[in-house]
């Protein structure tokens, strides 16, 4: 007779218990770093470029510093004399802090006004003169490849042009000889448009730094608090055990929070300047205008196929926007992210890769946008190409992806870029996703509606990404490897405090690794408070974003857990009077093999670990787990989306979506189907509305939310989700990556199924997002509708 | 988001409010729902010395129907009474059908049709409608009480015809003579979102032929549009395929839209020319007149 715990009752894997995290949120009691006042605190104000590109002839501050109330004013000029006029980026290269020569985008910061209230501060500002010298603006790849361009990057030794890098992976020789003998080549072209994570909360910090300690104290909008704190340490050249970053509730994130920004290094120079505290919190343009933006990459790409549908090759090539700084968030090793996860679940016999890097006087960023790594632009970019070569075959797509997808039992697989994936049912997950939304019903409708003048579409996207980097051997970060900790600390009652060395900032952590404790140790999950983002206490961690959370410190949070159980298990043996290997374990209890009516619940263990425990063992019950994973996670996701096109207007409606996500094991379902559910929306997003653009002298378009569109409840359409569990063979409980995954891929299905709608007319691509201008012109001038938004042309 | 310092009042009165633009001699503004000029103040683009906040003045938080079918808006009648309003939804189907799609259910709380006219912006849906229904603006000032009909009162863009110390008190639709008919439609992105292009169309009739026609139009110009022309070669005859493909037509000429993020000249063209036509097409059925 077992005297298991029910799981589910105890708030364990599967348990979608509610997100304690919320109790405080819905009654507007989280602190984020605005909510945060310190006994003397001064307020920072960043004056910004208006131009995109101008020589600096003068800055004049004097009318500033005569404001009653104004404290500091820090220019270009002046952090330069502390060697902090320029700072490295995550991407190994150089970015300003304040400008000194030139302004190379719009929005870039040129001085910071330090003042006892923000009005005064942002007076300051304004009294400011800077005497720009306008210089000719790049806003596109053409444009800063083209004979003759303007350099942006003047300020680089050995920089002759706007080039960044040329990267090449792949094949090439393979791929060459498997298109010489294609029966057809098929070809596509597009633009994944500039957008930007945009977080609720905009980015901010307050500095603190206490002369008579020597600490500096930084309350920060971080999602990765320990690489902010290594970045800080080496940039301003303090020692790292005197800095701490304290990284509270997080308004969101999605990658833009993972780069160092000018106005936590100005806000730290101005605490230590002037020994006092210092905020700094960035208004809603500032955040669009300057902060890591995402995509801007444009993707062209050719097929080759065999009659029958088989994929014999794949050759790409990525032009990527940078901006004025090279500043990725990414692994060291990969210049474009992991573009080249690309056609990752279809079998891909060769493929070669070639993408080019290009400084523009634009915001730097090319962050992860709920993205790992540009994986959102590789798998969006396969989904349209495997659209548009069906329709050149005149095959179904579904039936052409189910051809070429890896097959259940082909698994280890080499994709042709060289990654390993390790598991996956794809099949089973684009037939769960076909039946869901009626296929063959639906391309009946089609038909029957097409003969009213009515356009339907259905547009489908499959894909498996990589998430959780690292292993270290393949993945890191400015030379730091990627990998997590968990430290979990059992208090003698049986209560427990868990902290890690990621952040949460929306994910729920402070729910699901309570679930992963409650599962390997039988605690229930409410027993156990999680902690993270104070690098004083929090075990290291290479932060939260790329879906790597649960890959990686989920991980360590279960290896933390085996390791206390392990502990606690020597602790059972020694309250039972037998040796440890008569006794076996069942959840929340070990009991003696033999008789299993004789045992101890693990509250049990804890209390002996402090108050009874055997001679020579080391008291307490807690531990730390570093985890390396030893591959990627590859969760797969089919999304499929059906859509009705008013031929008069361009205006498209969604009439179904179906997603169905094979994450491997859930930890919490409910909180893995608010990631899907947040994710299609951005998909939609990005696909219907959203866009940042440039005006030809740079002047940036979606800086604030009346141009840069979120959509809302009233026009995110209703999803229907369903699952197919493949867990990871390598994660300890089976889960994979999933925050992403429809962020990812979802794009794709609606750009698909309104393509699929219009394809009569011969349109094979519009590029995002979908307005309806844009889709009428396709419609009604029967041809592709290419690049970014006009804007202003006829001024 | 730090607006510049300004001195502030909340007068109790509509002569104190009057009293104090006057004294603030153009360095003051009204306060009304204030989801336009706090965006402005925020983002430094006006920096008043005075904000006379209105929202204390007692009665103007009215609208009302008169005997004879005039309908009145107080100046801080807000959208959202409009939209939840039995009076429009029985009575004035085009501001029926505008109320709902203004900005989002946060902004009609506190939006009001009156600061949209004085606001004047060339995509504010309000001054579309009551162009379309030959409304007009009752402002009181210093030198007493005016009637200033719609077309004189929005300037230009962003521009009133209000003294700088006149409040508008009320917008006033005049009583129609038969049966009301009509409409707004609005493209855009999204809730809340301004018009990519909107058109509002405003017609009496008397059986079948129209007797009165407004066609007014909304973010296609440097200001509201009156689609004057179209709306003539309605009135005096019933709405027939050809009358509505003619308005429609004629409205389209009328608009003078520009290419931008939001869509190309030709493409808002287009539009404001199926929405005049989706609107009349719609309301020639007699089911869709209101009494
Ligand atoms: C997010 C957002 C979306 C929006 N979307 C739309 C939309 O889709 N369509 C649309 O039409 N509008 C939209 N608006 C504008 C909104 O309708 C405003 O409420 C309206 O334009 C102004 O009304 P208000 O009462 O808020 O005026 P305020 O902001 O208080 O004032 C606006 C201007 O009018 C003047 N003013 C106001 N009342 C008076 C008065 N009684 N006498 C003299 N002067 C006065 C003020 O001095 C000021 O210059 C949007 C606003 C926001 C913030």
């Amino acid at each position: 007779m077992t005297r298991a715990l029910d799981e589910i009752k105890i708030g364990g894997l599967g348990s979608s218990r509610k997100r304690v995290e919320d109790n405080r949120f819905i009654r507007g009691r989280g602190n984020y770093v605005d909510d945060i006042v310190l006994p003397g605190m001064l307020h920072m104000e960043i004056l910004r470029s208006p131009m995109a590109h101008a020589r600096i002839n003068s800055i004049d501050t004097s009318k500033a510093w005569e404001i009653p109330g104004v404290r500091l004013v820090l220019t270009g000029e002046m952090m330069a004399t502390r060697n902090l006029a320029w700072m490295p980026t995550l991407s190994y290269d150089t970015q300003a802090v304040l400008a000194t020569d030139k302004v190379r985008f719009q929005g870039q910061e040129v001085a910071c006004v330090i003042a006892d209230d923000p009005y005064i501060a942002k007076d300051g500002c304004e009294a400011i003169t800077v005497d720009y010298e306008p210089l000719p603006v790049i806003v596109n790849p053409n444009q800063a490849m083209a004979d003759g361009a303007p350099l942006i990057r003047d300020d680089k030794e050995n920089q002759h042009d706007n080039v960044i890098y040329d990267w090449e992976v792949g094949d090439k020789e393979g791929t060459d000889r498997a298109f010489a003998q294609a029966d057809l080549v098929s070809k596509l072209e597009l633009h994944y448009p500039r957008s930007h994570p945009s977080p609720i909360e905009c980015c901010g910090s307050i500095a603190d730094f206490n002369r008579a300690t020597s600490k500096l104290t930084i309350y920060l909008t971080s999602q990765a608090p320990h690489l902010h704190r290594a970045a800080i340490a080496l940039v301003a050249e303090l020692p790292e055990h005197m800095i701490r970053i304290v990284s509270p509730d997080i308004g969101g994130g999605f990658g833009n929070k993972v780069p160092v920004y000018p106005g936590y290094v100005v806000s730290i120079l101005a605490s230590i300047l002037l020994e006092r505290p210092v905020k700094w919190i960035e208004d809603k343009t500032g955040n669009l205008i300057s902060t890591g933006y995402a995509r801007d990459m444009y993707l062209h790409g050719e097929m080759a196929l065999r009659k029958d549908g088989k994929i014999l090759a794949m050759r790409m090539h990525a032009d990527s926007d940078h901006g004025a700084f090279f500043s990725d968030a990414q692994p060291s090793k990969f210049k474009i992210g992991l573009l080249h996860s690309t056609f990752a679940c279809y079998d891909v016999p060769a493929a070669h890769l070639t993408a080019r890097g290009v400084y523009t006087n634009k915001a730097p960023g090319g962050v992860a946008y709920r993205c790992s790594f540009r994986v959102t632009e590789a798998m969006f970019f396969q989904e349209r190409m495997m659209q548009a070569a069906a329709d050149d075959l005149g095959m179904d797509q579904a039936e052409f992806r189910r051809r070429n997808f890896v097959r259940d039992d082909d698994f280890p697989h080499r994709t042709p870029f060289g990654f390993l994936t390790d598991s996956g049912q794809y099949g089973k997950c684009l037939d769960v996703g076909l039946e869901a939304i009626g296929y063959s019903d639906f391309l009946k409708r089609k038909e029957e509606a097409k003969k009213q003048g009515r356009l339907l579409g259905i547009g489908i996207s499959a894909m498996t990404e990589p998430l959780g980097a690292g292993n270290s051997r393949e993945y890191d970060i400015l030379g730091v490897k990627m990998f997590d900790a968990a430290e979990l600390r059992v208090h003698l009652t049986g209560k427990a405090i868990l902290r890690t060395g990621a952040k949460t900032q929306g994910q729920g952590h402070e729910t699901t690794w309570a679930q992963i404790v409650a599962h390997e140790l039988g605690l229930p999950a409410e027993d156990i408070v999680v902690e993270e983002g104070d690098t004083d206490t929090a075990p290291y961690g290479m932060g939260t974003y790329a879906s790597r959370s649960t890959p990686v410190a989920g991980a360590a949070v279960a290896m933390v857990a085996r390791k206390v159980r392990a502990k606690a298990r020597k602790l059972a043996a020694h309250l039972l009077e037998v040796s440890e290997e008569d006794i076996d374990w069942e959840l929340g209890r070990f009991y003696v093999r033999s008789s299993p009516e004789h045992g101890v619940t693990i509250q049990e263990c804890a209390m002996a670990a402090y108050s009874n425990m055997p001679d020579g063992m080391e008291p307490g019950l807690e531990n730390v787990a570093y985890y390396d994973p030893p591959n990627l996670t590859w969760p797969f996701g089919c999304y499929i989306a059906t859509v009705e096109v008013d031929p008069q207007t361009g205006v498209w409606d969604v009439l179904n979506v179906v997603a169905v996500d094979d994450c491997g094991v859930r930890i919490n379902p409910m909180i893995v189907e608010g990631q899907i559910m947040g994710g299609l929306t951005e998909a939609y997003a990005m696909s219907s509305m959203q866009f940042i653009t440039f005006d030809a002298q740079g002047n940036c378009v979606g800086s604030n939310y009346m141009d840069y569109l979120l959509p809302t409840a009233w026009e995110a359409p209703g999803y229907e989700l369903h699952e197919v569990v493949t867990p990871s063979p390598h994660h300890p409980i089976g889960a994979k990556g999933v925050g992403e995954c429809a962020t990812v891929g979802g794009p794709a299905a609606f750009v698909n199924a309104v393509i699929d709608a219009i394809k009569d007319t011969g349109v094979r691509n519009i590029d995002m997002p979908l307005l309806p201008d844009r889709v009428y012109e396709a419609l009604t001038q029967r041809h592709d509708v290419s690049g970014a938004p006009p804007v202003k042309t006829d001024d | 988001m730090y607006p510049s310092r300004f001195r502030y009042e909340a007068p109790r009165s509509i002569d104190e409010a009057v009293a104090l633009l006057h004294q603030g001699a153009g360095e003051a503004k009204v306060l009304a729902g204030g989801q336009s000029l706090v965006p402005l103040l925020k983002l430094r683009f006006a920096a008043p010395e005075l904000l006379v906040d209105i929202n204390s003045l007692p009665g103007l938080d009215y609208h009302r129907v008169d005997a004879d079918g005039t309908i009145r808006v107080g100046a801080l009648c807000r959208h959202a009474d409009l939209e939840r309003s039995t009076i429009l939804a029985t009575r004035q189907p085009t501001m029926a059908a505008a109320a709902r799609v203004i900005a989002d259910p946060i902004v009609r709380n506190r939006g009001t049709l009156v600061g949209s006219l004085c606001h004047a912006d060339p995509q504010g849906d309000w001054a579309s409608v009551v162009t379309a229904l030959g409304g007009y603006v009752t402002a009181q000032g210093s030198s007493g009480r005016r009637n200033i009909p719609i077309a004189q009162f929005v300037t230009g863009p962003f521009q009133n015809a209000l003294a700088h110390d006149e409040v508008a008190v009320e917008a006033v639709i005049p009583a129609p003579k038969g049966t009301v008919a009509g409409g707004y439609l609005k493209l855009e992105r999204r809730v809340g979102d301004f018009a990519t292009a909107g058109a509002a169309v405003a017609l009496e009739m008397s059986g079948a032929v129209v007797t009165r026609a407004g066609i007014a139009l909304t973010g296609v110009g440097g200001s509201t549009i009156d689609a004057a022309d179209a709306a003539h070669a309605l009135v005096g005859g019933p709405l027939t395929a050809d009358s509505i493909g003619r308005a429609a037509d004629l409205a389209a000429q009328a608009a003078q839209p520009r290419t931008d993020h939001r869509g190309s000249a030709d493409y808002k063209r287009h539009i404001v020319r199926t929405f005049v036509e989706r609107i009349l097409t719609r309301v020639a059925q007699p089911t869709e007149r209101a009494a």
